[in-house]
């Protein structure tokens, strides 16, 4: 019953006046973040990692995890209102969202999307509540070279589902790595890839990389894109934003399935919700008695995706706090925002630091109701920031990018590395090279590279150390099978289809 | 073909990729590779910058072959680059503006390149464009270097 006292404690903590308001705080920027197409929550996660700095690590982890599961909540709606999703995620809310909304059931779209996000999102986060004490138990017992295998196993999975070219992903993880690599050698104090500056003997800030690659390139996309759309209207007062029993009833199995869909899907690294939410919806249209429906406008077209991407979260949650492995972008930008706090997630972080660890889960549970009021009756109010001018939003991004990095470091060197960094994260955009594999290259690469050296130290070079212990041998062949995966047609047919929808 | 090949965005990233590799793979081995202690620091680069070339050239590769078995018709992948002169222009812009931090401070660069977005990449009427930046410069000065207390980058005007 570690769970049920660990959620006390956590109740505790994410219950303190403080928490409540950094919470809050977190899910009303998610929403509007996720409500705003291009801009999403690993950007601006990234964006104001520097100003929580001096912030109590429980408050500030609570406040940048809300953004990150209220961007989830957000995103259906100009899915549903502008057919124009506001998260990847929530691509295919928009197959049956915006059909329901020209079918004048804009409001119920918008009603069955907050509902399926708090179920779902509940779900999830009993899931994690219950699946992660076990797995971090399990993980005490992991050495270096575990840890090694780990981070090999973590990498792969990220790679298979990445992008549309598995050698543009793995190429993309290579240069994370390579970032990763700059500055002073830990072990022997070798300086590496410095160029003779000073000023990266300290190595490569991870901010400058997260909001240079995320805030910086999708602002320069957005604006390459320029494009105009039309916002259907939006209904007002809650009576309207309520759906009717018919359509509640149409949805009760797609709100399990997005629940389990998404969890299940979440734990995998790289999985994301975006693959989730796509196959919660092919199995709800497979299941269901009036599939022709589906793309016409069906509830729960709308319910089952929107359910999955929610539940994603607690999902994506259990292997960044168990493991101290990131399944996507934003999770690794969680994970380097608690290391910079003194934060380590992994096997021990339930035991050293247990209002952090608590105090996220517990107050998610509160998130997801502030997420759901929020949601309801104030989808009008929220829909009105689509009415703020381009013109005005994406040099404001700008601003806040800069602002967010100079904070951190005072040296106007790393501005000059944060648009370097912008400008690679664009060209990789163009050239469709996923970003995603770059920053967990990124993130895992120190810790990789510490891992391999000590495991190699330990068996005095022998590789066979990997494949000698049983659970880094099964991690190790797991992640070498995973990416063999793409030469299984059936296997890769599905992955391809399954990302090419994703874009 | 070959002109086309040479315009091609994954055989351009591809070659800047592979060059990236064998310098990261040079570079590591000037460093120990292994000492008594165990791994080096050129171990880990040593690999993965090999990893580097092997995958860029096997891109190139892969997309030569593609061209040759399909014929792909010339242009089809290659980078838009007119497209991409707004995107870039914002860029070269923005880092023109932090290069004026120096000089000028993070208040009077920043509504210099609010201007130039609006004005030129939004092409919005400049009295709009002067609107904006005075109007986004000074709440970015208020709440950060004044509410906040956030160190701005400061010029020779003193903000």
């Amino acid at each position: 019953m570690e769970a049920v006292s660990g959620l006390l404690h956590g109740f505790a903590v994410a219950l303190t006046p403080a928490n409540i308001l950094w919470c809050f705080v977190g899910c009303f920027l998610g929403t509007v973040v996720g409500i705003l197409p291009g801009l999403g929550p690993a950007a601006t996660i990234a964006m104001l990692l520097p100003l929580t700095y001096n912030m109590n690590p429980a408050g500030g982890i609570i406040m940048l995890s809300g953004i990150y599961y209220g961007a989830k909540y957000g995103g259906s709606t100009t899915s549903i209102l502008l057919n124009m999703p506001g998260e990847s995620s929530s691509v295919v809310t928009c197959l049956d969202g915006y059909q329901m909304a020209r079918n004048g059931r804009a409001g119920a779209a918008l009603g069955i999307a907050a509902i399926a996000s708090f179920i779902a999102g509940t779900f999830g986060v009993v899931a994690l509540s219950f699946v992660a004490p076990p797995i971090a138990t399990f993980a005490l017992s992991f050495s270096s070279p575990e840890y090694f295998a780990l981070m090999c196993l973590g990498l792969s999975l990220v790679v298979l589902l990445a992008g549309t070219s598995l050698l543009k992903a793995l190429l993309a993880m290579l240069l994370g790595l390579w970032l990763a690599s700059i500055g002073t050698d830990l072990f022997t104090a070798q300086a590496r890839f410095t160029f003779g500056q000073a000023s990266l003997l300290g190595g490569v800030e991870f901010m400058l990389v997260a909001i240079g690659v995320f805030a910086i390139a999708e602002v320069l996309s957005s604006i390459e894109g320029g494009e105009e759309t039309q916002m259907l209207p939006v209904p007002k007062g809650l009576r309207n934003l309520l759906p009717n029993m018919e359509e509640l009833k149409a949805c009760r199995f797609a709100f399990l399935n997005g629940s389990i869909t998404g969890f299940l899907l979440g734990v995998l690294p790289g999985a994301g919700a975006t693959i989730a939410s796509f196959i919660s919806y092919g199995i709800e249209k497979a299941v269901s008695r009036h599939p022709e429906k589906f793309g016409t406008g069906a509830p729960e077209g709308v319910a089952a995706p929107e359910g999955a991407n929610n539940a994603d979260t607690g999902g994506a949650l259990v292997p960044l706090l168990t493991l101290g492995i990131p399944g996507g972008s934003s999770t690794a930008i969680l994970l380097s925002a608690l290391i910079l706090w003194g934060v380590r997630p992994g096997s021990l972080m339930m035991q050293d630091n247990p209002d952090v660890f608590w105090g996220l889960v517990a107050s998610m549970y509160l998130g997801n109701v502030i997420l759901l009021l929020l949601n309801l009756p104030l989808v009008p109010l929220f829909a009105q920031i689509l009415r703020v001018p381009a013109y005005i939003l994406y040099p404001g991004i700008l601003g806040i990018s800069v602002v967010g990095a100079y904070s951190a470091s005072g040296r106007l060197f790393d501005i000059g590395l944060l648009a370097g960094f912008g400008l690679l994260g664009w060209l990789m955009g163009k050239l469709k090279y996923p970003a995603a594999p770059l920053i967990l290259g990124f993130v895992l690469g120190g810790a990789m590279e510490r891992a391999l050296r000590q495991s190699l130290t330990m068996s005095q070079g022998d590789v066979g150390v990997f494949l000698s212990r049983p659970i880094s041998a099964g991690m190790l062949a797991l992640a070498a099978l995973l990416l063999l995966t793409p030469l299984l047609g059936a296997v890769n047919r599905w992955r391809m289809r399954a990302v090419t929808q994703n874009g | 073909m070959g002109k086309a090949l040479l315009r091609d965005g994954d055989v351009i990233s591809g070659a800047v990729l592979a060059a990236l590799g064998l310098y990261i793979f040079l570079q590591a081995h000037q460093w120990d590779y292994s000492g008594p202690d165990g791994p080096g620091p050129g171990f880990f680069p040593t690999w993965y910058g090999l990893g580097m070339i092997a995958l860029s050239l096997a891109m190139i590769g892969q997309k030569v072959r593609k061209r040759a078995l399909s014929g792909l018709a010339a242009g089809k992948g290659a980078i838009d680059w007119n497209a991409a002169t707004r995107g870039f222009g914002t860029w070269a812009a923005f880092t023109l503006s932090v290069a004026l931090y120096r000089p000028l401070g993070f208040t009077l660069s920043f509504a210099l390149l609010t201007v130039f977005i609006v004005a030129v990449i939004f092409r919005r009427p400049l009295p709009t464009a002067l609107a904006t930046a005075l109007g986004l410069a000074a709440a970015f000065y208020l709440a950060f270097a004044v509410a906040l207390d956030v160190a701005l980058p400061a010029g020779w005007l003193g903000f």
